[in-house]
């Protein structure tokens, strides 16, 4: 039986050889919990009368949601994720240390042929490092904190091979945006998708998480991608030993493949309120914003903050629009710093708030007004994502966000670059 | 859930109804208590949704409901608000693995023909269901067994429970 990357990995975590549609119990290599997910997962833990985690190994709990906290409500279930930890003894990124995604492939907690779960759907992320990682619930942490193990259906596998040469001032978000709008918001609902192609070839690794971290906007369990070069290299100082990638077999089953040339394509945009809502910039260029955020596990790394401040440089944000930064964590943070790139960002006029998920999730640090329009580089534009229902969000690269500060309004990045 | 003969009205919504319209993030992350966060069940779409809803009463809806983030407190908000089943053409897979971790029924059935304040009936047990009064008769896309198994246990801390883990075999 010729197998898929998510049916290979799921084999070798349950010993036995499984195909699409099978429902198993496999082990699981590393699990992470975030502020918005960890209590309620550590209440079920003790109400499904547990009193040890399986391993201190392959937990980690991250603060990441409302970091700083935003009022005591907030912080007192930090302090129960405290208190969780130092009793059971798993890996802890408390306030400031940045987004859960992006920690945890910093410091080499995942890598190819892995099974991670974490209880926020943007664990697919790490489908970029060819990892089959996917989002749980609390419940299901708390299963795995007790047992190591969780209950999967073997998804199916869609193909999406992305073929052509990226023009000027597209960049991989825009690619996905693209790719969404295609695709649709339920058009790979419970599926694995592997992105393949020259173009996920020439993207840094990354660009490649930008992808991956998408791939739930479409419904998918999971985004993967194979090991080349670039992966191998990125993943050097991070983890140990060999790395043993999983490729999938010739003749492997897909449900579609499906190919796009992104050849001529323009940067993206995603209207509001839904993130398949996507539009190249030339229809909504002109509309008018009062905040722009860039960060999250989507686009808050370094290289994001680089081509926003080669933007930005020497140039001032509108007055009329606030410019909210929020690097995806701390060694982002350094590392930006020590570029020289936050001081640029900050002469420009943007505020950078502490790492971590900031105003995407709408707890704290940059609620917008009733009837303002964000553009923003996160990864849903759903009404009230932003924590006011009666604000509209864009979606967009870090380049277009950059530039649509400096006029206040969408803005073609290509005039800036 | 099998066995269970529901019966209730219907609140009708559309397609793609995300987890941030279900419970909103402001809310979520506050609190624990599942009785305060069912309150602001799907607040910013329908003021005021949860004092229209009487214990049993259905949620009846499109494609992909449930889409978008990983939180639980979505199939907890609408059981703690008194929906006894939430029936949709589809769901987003998160917010099915959740609903079935927390024991929240969950039906897959084409719902076109079922309209808003309809009163219906759901039978588990047969697999089917109706509108009486417009004498509509639906299907049910049945749970795999292994499924079925979590659900039937009242969902995965009573799973946990009754079997000590998991069992050998799901």
């Amino acid at each position: 039986m010729n197998q898929t990357i998510a049916e290979k990995i799921i084999s070798a975590h349950c010993d036995r050889k499984v195909k699409q549609g099978d429902i198993v119990i496999a082990d699981v290599d590393f699990a992470i919990a975030q502020d918005g997910t960890a209590p309620l997962a550590i209440d079920v833990f003790r109400k499904m009368g547990q009193k040890k985690v399986f391993s201190m190994e392959k937990i980690a709990f991250f603060v990441d949601h409302s970091a700083p906290p935003p009022g005591k409500d907030i912080s007192t279930l930090h302090k129960l994720m405290r208190d969780f930890v130092r009793e059971q003894g798993i890996y802890f990124y408390d306030v400031g240390s940045g987004i859960c995604h992006v920690v945890t492939t910093e410091e080499g907690h995942v890598r190819p042929g892995y099974l991670v779960v974490g209880a926020d759907s943007h664990t697919c992320t790490y489908g970029a490092l060819n990892s089959f990682a996917t989002g749980v619930g609390s419940t299901d942490l708390a299963a795995v904190m007790a047992s190591g193990k969780i209950w999967l259906r073997v998804p199916e596998s869609i193909k999406i091979i992305l073929s052509g040469k990226i023009p000027p001032g597209v960049y991989s978000k825009d690619i996905i945006l693209y790719s969404m709008g295609k695709v649709g918001s339920w058009g790979a609902v419970y599926k694995s998708i592997e992105f393949e192609g020259e173009v996920i070839k020439s993207l840094s690794v990354e660009s490649r998480f930008t992808i991956a971290n998408m791939a739930v906007e479409m419904g998918a369990k999971t985004g993967l991608m194979q090991v080349d070069e670039k992966t191998r290299k990125w993943l050097k100082d991070k983890v140990k030993g060999e790395i043993n990638p999983i490729f999938p077999d010739s003749g492997a089953s897909y449900t579609k493949i499906l190919k796009y040339d992104i050849s001529h394509i323009t940067p993206q945009i995603a209207c509001p309120h839904s993130v398949d809502n996507t539009h190249p910039i030339e229809n909504v260029e002109g509309t008018p914003v009062q905040q722009a955020f860039i960060g999250t596990c989507t686009n808050g790394r370094l290289e994001d903050l680089k081509i926003a401040a080669s933007i930005l440089k020497g140039r001032k944000v509108n007055p009329e629009l606030r410019l909210i930064i929020a690097p995806a964590s701390r060694k982002v943070y350094l590392d930006a710093l020590r570029e020289g790139i936050i001081s640029q960002l900050i002469e420009a006029g943007a505020t950078v708030v502490s790492p971590g998920c900031a105003c995407c999730v709408g707890t704290h640090s940059g609620i917008p007004a009733d009837g303002e329009n964000v553009i923003s580089t996160a990864n849903r534009n759903f009404k009230g994502r932003m924590g006011n229902p009666d604000a509209f969000i864009y979606l967009a690269s870090p380049a277009t966000v950059a530039a649509s500060s400096i006029e206040g309004k969408i803005t073609d990045p290509r005039r800036y670059i | 859930m099998r066995g269970k003969l529901l019966k209730g009205k219907v609140h009708k919504l559309g397609d793609n109804i995300n987890t941030d319209y279900i419970i909103s993030g402001r809310y979520k992350f506050k609190t624990l208590d599942n009785v305060e966060l069912a309150k602001h069940l799907l607040e910013d779409i329908h003021p005021n949704f949860y004092q229209k809803v009487s214990p049993g009463d259905f949620i009846v809806a499109g494609e992909n409901f449930g889409c978008g983030s990983s939180r639980e407190q979505a199939p907890l908000a609408i059981k703690y608000a008194g929906i006894g089943a939430v029936l949709a053409k589809s769901f987003a897979r998160l917010f099915y693995r959740n609903a079935i971790n927390v024991g929240l029924p969950i039906i897959i059935s084409n719902t076109d023909r079922i309209k808003e304040n309809d009163t219906i009936l759901v039978d588990l047990a047969k697999g089917n269901i109706s509108i009486p009064e417009q004498g509509i008769n639906l299907s049910i896309e049945p749970f795999p067994p292994e499924i079925l198994k979590i659900i039937e246990a009242g969902g995965l801390v009573e799973y946990f429970k009754k079997y000590g883990g998991w069992p050998l075999s799901l």
